[in-house]
């Protein structure tokens, strides 16, 4: 029954683990490394060390450098008032500069300009982080799959941020950095381009995120179902196959008559994520630039429902009705 | 050691209580109303708590008594009578009893008149109440379109108030004053002019005192250069509606079906009456109200020193028909149902506490053209 609850029941304790000795040329771990007993709630007990290296460090001074430009000119926006700082910090944003500036590098800085110098902090914290990923799975001697899955989310980012504002030869185009301030980007963005519902790289977005919550949901109760027989030890279940892998596979060949495997679940599960926001990018770069109403384009292509015309009577009154 | 339970405890317990009492909850139970087609998810929703409220807030008075149309006129009977000189006396002074009752109930006739001399216009209210009700007069003649036959009067924005409660200013947001940081492009604070949303702060300006065009889709599926219309643009659109859901306690599909916000072949017949409704304010605000700038003193404007605006919740105050639909004209037709003299004085000679009759030097109509903007153009400037 331990199984069944919430956080890990079990935390194991001893000599803490320094990892595997660098290759020349790397730089040392930072942090001495301590047990903590709500991090093993969750995961690994153990924090730290930290490897962080060139790219890393680069990326996080990056990253820091755009976050403190964005804190600081919400702050400025709000007249440097902290209170209304803290309480309407998530209305306030950094916009991008305005359409008249269209693909400027230095629109004044009290039009955006502060947008255009931390979105080069950002595009480096990002583009760092992802190389660090890289070059951490080969120092491990991984395959480099989290690397490609990282950079299907950058591909969305950058058609967000860099190749549809490109194309569309306005930095206007971008997002604002903001938390209310983008939601309602997104969903303006949705009703100026005439509906995204009716955008079918929209409609593969949303199939491959509900698909990978349903992946995952399947997956995880999978595994914790098997527990109880060592089904959390995936990897030793892939090479040599148990009785809780044997169960799982059971349990879900009879409700369905089909079973992924402990090898395909989790290709099922990468393909599903990384497709999410390569399908969802492509959808936003064919918005505006080569679709501008996509429930008129849907009209066009069959994928619009037929509503009987409840109000025959209204006319647009400014062409005289 | 497990010092963080108590401090994870107390943040849960201060988080929660701001999401249980931080936040503007409609309690259930809502009363729901299909109005489209099935499926289409259009339904108005109501708060029966909030209705309940907002039934007793909005009704309409009584008239105070039934005046005889006979005997003189007010216009030779009284001194300086320039707008409602056609009314019998009895009419007259019926009239201003119940604009007293609408607007100043508690300050009285001399919140506009000068109790020694009641015809004179020394008291700036005065020349602002003839002109508003010329407005009235106007509004109930010529934007039949938006008010139908129910009518305005005084009460339906002022609601025994001398400044109806729901008006608007410019609103400018701090980033927008010069300074290099800061930029916030307009919007990004909270807006209590479209629901406290992040949206553009200055919407009402560029649609309800400028023409700035609404509409933001293209009219094709593909891209043909003919719709500039951006993100930005959208959102300041989507702030002017938050405006008229918030005004009205309705939602998007009251007007709207959602999956064609711009397809008036889908569109319920309130989107007509609120596209007058836009156009109404708009020439309201153009040709009556920033055309008295000189009139009002500083406390009567904005924190920008424009005049306050008429937007839709000025009159409407949250209801979908203000007042619940009652028709206060049907008693008040003689005074405010057509237009009697339209003549506008330069208000600029105006001087408060020695002007004693502020009328126009020569007889000029300045009545703009129904539904448009022009003429109103050069007022709205001045402002």
């Amino acid at each position: 029954m331990q199984y069944q609850n919430l956080f890990t029941q079990v935390q194991v304790r001893g000599p803490v683990e320094a990892g595997i000795p660098l290759p020349r040329g790397d730089d040392d771990r930072y942090g001495k490394p301590v047990y903590n007993w709500l991090a093993g709630w969750f995961g690994n007990a153990q924090l730290g060390p930290i490897y962080l290296g060139f790219l890393g460090t680069a990326s996080l001074i990056s990253g820091t450098i755009w976050f403190v430009i964005v804190g600081f000119n919400m702050l400025a926006s709000v007249g440097w008032d902290p209170i209304q700082f803290i309480r309407q910090l998530f209305w306030l944003a950094l916009e991008p500069p305005p359409a008249k500036y269209g693909l400027s590098l230095v629109p004044p800085l009290s039009e955006g300009g502060w947008y255009i110098i931390s979105s080069v902090f950002l595009l480096a914290a990002v583009l760092l982080w992802w190389a660090r990923i890289y070059v951490r799975a080969r120092a491990l001697g991984l395959g480099t799959h989290v690397f490609w899955a990282f950079g299907a989310a950058i591909w969305l980012f950058l058609v967000l941020g860099l190749f549809r504002p490109v194309l569309m030869g306005s930095w206007a185009e971008a997002v604002p950095y903001g938390i209310f301030p983008h939601l309602d980007w997104t969903a303006a963005f949705s009703i100026r381009y005439g509906n995204l519902y009716y955008n079918p790289f929209h409609c593969l977005s949303i199939v491959f995120l509900y698909g990978s919550v349903l992946l995952f949901a399947m997956h995880g109760a999978t595994i914790l179902a098997v527990t109880r027989y060592g089904g959390e030890r995936e990897l030793e279940q892939i090479s040599d196959r148990g009785t809780a892998s044997e169960r799982a596979a059971l349990f879900w060949r009879w409700t369905m008559g089909f079973n992924a495997t402990m090898e395909s679940i989790h290709r099922w599960a990468w393909w599903f994520a990384v497709l999410t926001p390569i399908t969802g990018g492509i959808g936003i770069l064919l918005t505006g630039t080569v679709v501008d109403n996509w429930f008129l384009w849907g009209m066009k292509h069959g994928l619009v429902a037929p509503v009987p015309d409840m109000w025959p009577t209204v006319v647009d009154p400014a062409i005289g009705g | 050691m497990k010092l963080w339970i108590p401090f994870a405890a107390a943040a849960g317990v201060f988080v929660g209580a701001a999401i249980i009492f931080g936040a503007d909850w409609d309690l259930p139970p809502v009363d729901t109303d299909q109005i489209g087609y099935r499926g289409s998810g259009m339904y108005h929703t109501l708060d029966r708590e909030d209705q309940a409220e907002l039934k007793l807030a909005n009704v309409a008075p009584e008239p105070l008594y039934e005046a005889d149309p006979e005997g003189d006129r007010a216009g030779e009977f009284y001194e300086n009578v320039q707008v409602l000189g056609d009314l019998s006396t009895d009419q007259f002074n019926l009239f201003m009893a119940s604009i007293t009752e609408w607007v100043s109930p508690e300050q009285g006739c001399a919140y506009c008149h000068n109790e020694e001399n009641l015809a004179s216009d020394e008291v700036y209210t005065k020349v602002v109440a003839r002109r508003m009700i010329q407005m009235t007069q106007h509004v109930n003649e010529d934007w039949q379109a938006h008010v139908a036959q129910t009518g305005v009067t005084c009460y339906t924005c002022h609601q025994g108030q001398p400044v109806p409660a729901n008006v608007w200013s410019r609103n400018l947001v701090p980033g927008e004053k010069g300074t290099d940081l800061g930029w916030s492009g307009g919007q990004n604070i909270v807006n209590k002019t479209a629901g406290n949303t992040s949206l553009p702060s200055n919407a009402l300006e560029s649609y309800l005192l400028e023409d700035k065009s609404i509409r933001v889709h293209s009219l094709t599926a593909l891209p043909n250069g003919d719709n500039t219309a951006n993100v930005k643009n959208t959102e300041e659109t989507w702030s002017l509606m938050m405006h008229m859901s918030e005004s009205l306690g309705v939602n998007c599909v009251t007007c709207h079906n959602s999956r064609a916000f711009n397809d008036w072949d889908q569109s319920p017949p309130q989107r007509v009456t609120a596209w007058h409704g836009i156009r109404m304010a708009r020439e309201l605000n153009q040709s009556y109200i920033t055309g008295l700038a000189p009139i009002f003193p500083d406390n009567r404007k904005g924190p920008e020193g424009d005049v306050l605006k008429i937007g839709c919740a000025t009159c409407h105050n949250g209801v979908q028909k203000p007042l619940y639909g009652v028709s206060m004209l049907k008693d008040y037709v003689d005074s405010l149902g057509t237009k009697s003299n339209t003549d506008v004085p330069d208000y600029n000679t105006y001087k408060p506490g020695e002007t004693t009759t502020m009328s126009p030097a020569k007889t000029t109509s300045l009545e703009p053209l129904q539904g448009s903007g022009k003429g109103g153009t050069a007022l709205a400037s001045a402002d």
